[in-house]
């Protein structure tokens, strides 16, 4: 006899409700693999959002068990509590259908921060050496795995209580650029992330770090961004 | 009503965040009791003489354990926040959360047995 999982699935918008499936369990089985099955044996009407499944893309985050995950490497073995799993659309954005959310807010608070890239040189300038060992690189390094799968908005209780808050993707974007030599565009981006609704808004809670599938410690880059801004604020910079 | 996530408020440093807020609170209640009693003293030696000795009382003393508690960790959680927004990042925030927290229970711990 084949052991099953009950799955409870967020159907819906908002004010939708959680229907319950029964899943066959397999061996190295995903939350993705779980969500899969049930579009393509139960209910075809499933919405839910994914890409390259190797956790690279960041496009399949949803909360499961209460807890934002990767829903593509995380292993239900490692998950399921009693035979059951509670999965869900990730919090603190809007939710469009089912397990799918609306992140149009997430991308425009990476605006907000000016978590683009500014060049400072033409493709007619010789190309920049960057010294991996250097502090900068280092510090650029450490915050640039990011996969903007909103993991860290989610979790993130600041971004729950202040919606002006950008929260911690777009901040540790904006770390990565402030310590990029090649960026052009740093007085405006601390002006940016200094603003309201910036890294000062942050109280340090630290889930962002707890969360993050990438392991990335987006709490550190935010700290970066208090004392560069500081710093900048001290020497009428900003 | 839509999933929510609370996982994170089972976390450390969450809870960390939570006692430094409670504690702020706490104290900021405290505060126009603490200037109340200050004030007694304008008011003459007889009536500051005699909130002090009521301040003898061991239910008062359990109270002020309390305030000792509450002061050694706020203070303590606000200087781990200094010094995280304020200087390179460290590792290891939990055990340093942790260590403030038992800090203050062994300032609340010796204040109580002298007091006694």
């Amino acid at each position: 006899m084949t052991n099953t999982i009950e799955v409870s699935l967020w159907r819906g918008k908002a004010d939708g409700r959680y229907q319950t499936f029964s899943v066959p369990q397999r061996e190295n089985q995903t939350v993705l693999d779980v969500v899969t099955w049930v579009q393509r044996n139960a209910d075809p009407t499933l919405s839910y959002r994914f890409a390259c499944r190797v956790g690279m893309c960041g496009s399949c985050a949803m909360t499961v068990n209460g807890r934002p995950r990767w829903t593509c490497r995380t292993h239900t073995s490692k998950v399921v509590e009693n035979g059951r799993l509670e999965i869900g659309p990730l919090a603190n954005l809007p939710v469009i259908k089912d397990l799918t959310c609306d992140m149009q807010a997430f991308f425009e608070k990476w605006q907000k921060a000016k978590g683009v890239f500014a060049p400072s040189k033409t493709k007619n300038d010789p190309i920049e050496k960057i010294l991996p060992g250097s502090p900068p690189r280092q510090a650029a390094d450490a915050a640039i795995e990011c996969i903007n799968c909103a993991v860290c908005f989610a979790a993130c209780d600041t971004v729950r209580w202040n919606e002006d808050y950008v929260g911690p993707a777009a901040l540790n974007r904006a770390w990565t650029l402030v310590n990029d030599v090649r960026d052009a565009g740093n007085r405006d981006r601390l002006s940016a992330v200094a603003a309201g609704g910036g890294c000062h808004a942050c109280h340090s809670h630290q889930s962002c770090q707890e969360h993050c599938p990438k392991a990335l410690n987006p709490t550190a880059s935010i700290a970066g961004l208090k004392r560069r801004t500081m710093q900048a604020y001290i020497r009428r910079e900003l | 009503m839509r999933p929510h996530t609370t996982s994170h408020r089972r976390d450390a440093l969450w809870l960390a965040f939570l006692v430094h807020r409670i504690s702020g609170l706490a104290l900021a209640c405290f505060l126009p009791l603490h200037f109340l009693a200050l004030g007694l003293a304008i008011r003459g030696e007889a009536t500051l003489d005699g909130f002090l000795k009521w301040t003898a009382n061991p239910l008062v003393k359990l109270a002020e354990t309390g305030l000792v508690f509450l002061l050694a960790v706020h203070m303590l959680g606000g200087m781990r926040v200094l010094v995280i927004e304020n200087m390179p990042w460290r590792d290891g925030q939990k055990r340093f959360a942790t260590g403030a927290l038992a800090f203050a229970i062994i300032a609340a711990a010796v204040f109580l047995v002298r007091a006694a």
